[in-house]
């Protein structure tokens, strides 16, 4: 990256910087703009040249600047790592570097920012920032989402991701940052982006007075689809979320559940290549939430569908998503695989053990088993102990109490639930606004 | 690695940028099924009764007495068009077009004041805008509708109105009066789609539909009872009247002139007078002085339609004006919202 500085005779004009700024009004009609060159889509800027570091060959005007960096989302190089592995960008430190022995703090451009994008990337998302007057609901946000991902954003309420999703759609217009959705800017291509991106809102709702069909229908029409081919794919919807009964009730008669999943077929009618789910489990009943995981996890199989989900509710998406992101007070504080970020930094093993009788004949048996490191009483629950080893010790650590005659009555590892990585992660707790 | 991961991205960018030629068309989509959710309401049956009833028995008393002075009235013009703006003296004077003045205002609201808060309170806005259409095409969509719905119920009342006064007076109508009464619809559309355009705006500021309803109704109510004494009260307090002075006395009456040329019932009234009744050769509300003197040397006859229309043509436009100036905010401050709440 550091060739990519520019002299400082030749000082970077901050241009894409402005052209990242959105018409006013949002997704609204760009009046009669013509399109800039800037937003043309990432492959037509794709040229042997447009490398990352070409950014400071070309003359660094704006619209050359901008294509650059499309096209460095386009061609980008470092795709090497494999799958299921924490990613560079997971926990990507993202300090803007301010230039060595240069007076003036000079911003990253677009090209910079997006330079690390793997080829398959479908969301990314780099410095994203939302304020509302002083307070930040994102904060800095760095996300990549690759193709055929399910990806679980969790963090408590207000933490900021229901602004992300908006973002992601070009419903709110970012502060400062970028967002791209399938290598588009969703604030000057909302179009396109929205035609692609199925969205089930947080709290969903359907128009009362209207069947569960006419309301599918409604979304199939606006997004330009032949009454023929609607009617088909939405009675296959239908019959995917078990509506297929209450397909011609009102939907102010559906219950909370069944909105839901009327929710998720209105979101595939238009079928996308990404679903976005805001709080998909929220205030339904547990079966309700077990049915929804299933047709979810079938309907993510079938269609190769690239999903980002949020949820405040810790356990019921952990079967679902592939990686997980904490989200606390707009801020990312660790994202990867689940088994990845339940090993921790230390890589230690803490089990749960709790033997029929006083906790205390645990410590002499569990501190004779190699491995173990420490025997301290559990943090909430005093008839256990917490057995901290630096390899999974359950098993040594059963033989050697059985052999003592202790009837093991309590062996849990810690770490493979998503309520303690929340612990770990997010040291302000789960409820409450963090700040 | 790079093949298969390269023609997928080629795929996607080939549907962008079909799709982004795709003519996107999505007021229309809103309009329709915002029509036919108006259309299939309560709210557009009970609306129909009341401006219908309120209609009828004001034609009902004026056919009647004119029925009843027949003779006298034989081989006066436009006679027709009594029907509308005459009022009976059994019913205090008022005339169709004066109770269709009163409630116009009514069915402009109760199209509009639910039109963007009722989606947020549904939780339908933000899926609604998650498909690829534009922000603005809720909004346009929705007033299209609004208008189109006002229109329809318009076109009813003034055909059952005329259809029964052919009835009981025998008379059939000329096809200037046909077309004065086409012309007089439209007005009372446009004024309709006024009050229209307020309720949406009211729609997008407020929240919640119950406190829009309120505020809409009520300012409707507010008008019809105080308007009148509002004006001059408003002027005196810019200008403080000084019935000595003759310049303060000029401000005041000015700016009293000045109010009423953009207060859309004084618009809708001049237009009424002018077009529904063809000896009106002044409109007093926010005539000119050409127009004045003009009425001074007044010839014996009637005004041909185009000449009546030609006569209100300013009218109509600022008439027009107030309306889009009101849709004009309520779509800048939609456009601006948050989506969400």
């Amino acid at each position: 990256m550091s060739e990519d500085r520019t002299t400082p005779s030749e000082p970077r004009r901050g241009g894409p910087r402005r052209r990242l700024r959105p018409n006013v009004g949002l997704d609204a009609r760009p009046l009669g703009t013509p399109r800039t060159a800037g937003s043309a889509h990432p492959l037509s800027a794709r040229t042997p040249a447009a490398a990352p570091h070409a950014a400071d060959a070309s003359k660094a005007t704006e619209i050359d600047e901008f294509e650059n960096a499309e096209a460095a989302d386009a061609a980008n190089p470092g795709d090497s790592a494999g799958d299921g592995q924490v990613m560079p960008w997971d926990v990507a430190p993202a300090t803007i570097t301010a230039d060595e022995g240069h007076p003036t703090r000079r911003r990253r451009t677009v090209a910079e920012l997006l330079a690390d994008v793997p080829d398959d990337a479908v969301i990314v998302t780099r410095r994203l920032t939302k304020k509302y007057g002083e307070f930040t609901a994102v904060d800095k946000l760095d996300l990549t989402i690759r193709r055929g991902e399910v990806f679980g954003l969790l963090g408590p309420n207000g933490a900021g991701k229901t602004t992300t999703v908006l973002m992601l759609l070009g419903l709110t217009e970012p502060t400062k940052g970028i967002v791209r959705v399938l290598g588009m800017d969703p604030t000057r291509e909302p179009l396109a982006v929205k035609r692609q991106v199925g969205y089930l809102p947080d709290n969903v709702g359907f128009y009362g007075g209207l069947s569960g069909r006419e309301n599918l229908r409604y979304t199939a029409k606006l997004n330009g689809i032949g009454r023929r081919e609607a009617d088909a794919k939405i009675d296959e919807l239908l019959h995917e979320v078990r509506l297929e009964d209450a397909a011609e009730k009102k939907t102010e008669t559906y219950s909370r559940g069944m909105r839901q999943r009327l929710g998720i077929a209105d979101a595939l009618v238009k079928s996308p290549s990404v679903l976005i789910l805001d709080e998909p489990t929220i205030a339904i009943d547990p079966s309700g939430v077990e049915e929804l995981l299933v047709l979810l996890r079938r309907l993510v199989a079938e269609r190769n569908l690239t999903v980002m989900l949020s949820s405040h509710i810790l356990g019921q998406v952990q079967s679902l998503c592939d990686r997980v992101g904490f989200y606390s007070a707009g801020k990312l504080v660790a994202a990867g695989p689940l088994e990845e970020l339940a090993k921790g930094e230390d890589h230690v093993v803490e089990l749960e053990v709790g033997v029929d009788g006083p906790p205390t004949g645990i410590d002499a048996v569990a501190s004779t088993v190699p491995g173990v490191t420490s025997v301290k009483p559990h943090e909430r629950d005093e008839r256990l102990r917490v057995v901290t080893a630096s390899s999974d010790v359950a098993a040594p650590l059963a033989t050697a109490l059985a052999a003592q005659g202790l009837a093991l009555v309590h062996l849990r590892r810690r770490g493979t639930d998503l309520l303690e990585l929340y612990r770990r992660y997010v040291p302000e707790g789960i409820d409450g606004r963090a700040r | 690695m790079a093949a298969p991961a390269d023609t997928a991205r080629r795929t996607d960018a080939g549907r962008a940028r079909r799709s982004e030629r795709a003519p996107s068309g999505g007021w229309r989509t809103i309009a329709a099924k915002e029509l036919a959710d108006h259309i299939t309401s309560s709210r557009f049956f009970v609306l129909l009764l009341i401006v219908t009833v309120a209609a009828i028995v004001p034609m009902y008393f004026i056919s009647s007495d004119i029925s009843a002075s027949a003779p006298q009235l034989a081989g006066q013009p436009a006679l027709f068009l009594a029907l509308f703006v005459v009022g009976s003296p059994s019913l205090g004077n008022v005339a169709v077009v004066s109770f269709a003045a009163l409630l116009v205002p009514l069915v402009g609201i109760a199209f509009g004041f639910d039109g963007i808060n009722s989606e947020r309170s549904q939780g339908t806005l933000s899926r609604l805008l998650a498909q690829p259409i534009h922000r603005d095409d809720v909004i346009n969509g929705k007033f299209t509708a609004g208008i189109a719905v006002i229109a329809v119920m318009i076109t009813t009342l003034v055909v059952v109105v005329a259809g029964l006064g052919m009835i009981r007076l025998g008379i059939i109508p000329s096809p200037e009066e046909i077309a004065r009464i086409v012309v007089w619809a439209g007005a009372t559309v446009l004024y309709a789609s006024f009050w229209l355009a307020f309720a949406l705006l009211l729609s997008t500021v407020m929240r919640g539909t119950a406190s829009a309803a309120l505020v809409g109704f009520g300012t409707w109510l507010g008008l019809l009872l105080f308007g009148q004494f509002l004006l001059p009260l408003f002027a005196n307090f810019l200008f403080p009247l000084d019935k000595a002075n003759a310049n303060a006395y000029l401000a005041s009456t000015t700016a009293q002139a000045t109010f009423m040329r953009i207060s859309p019932s004084t618009l809708y009234g001049d237009i009424i007078t002018a077009v529904l009744n063809p000896n009106t050769k002044t409109v007093l509300g926010v005539g000119n002085l050409g127009q004045y003197v003009s009425s001074q040397q007044q010839v014996p006859g009637l005004l041909s339609l185009d000449q009546s229309i030609l006569l209100v043509w300013p009218q109509i436009v600022a008439l027009v004006a107030v309306t889009v100036v009101l849709f004009a905010l309520a779509y800048v401050l939609f456009l601006r919202q948050e989506v969400r709440a």
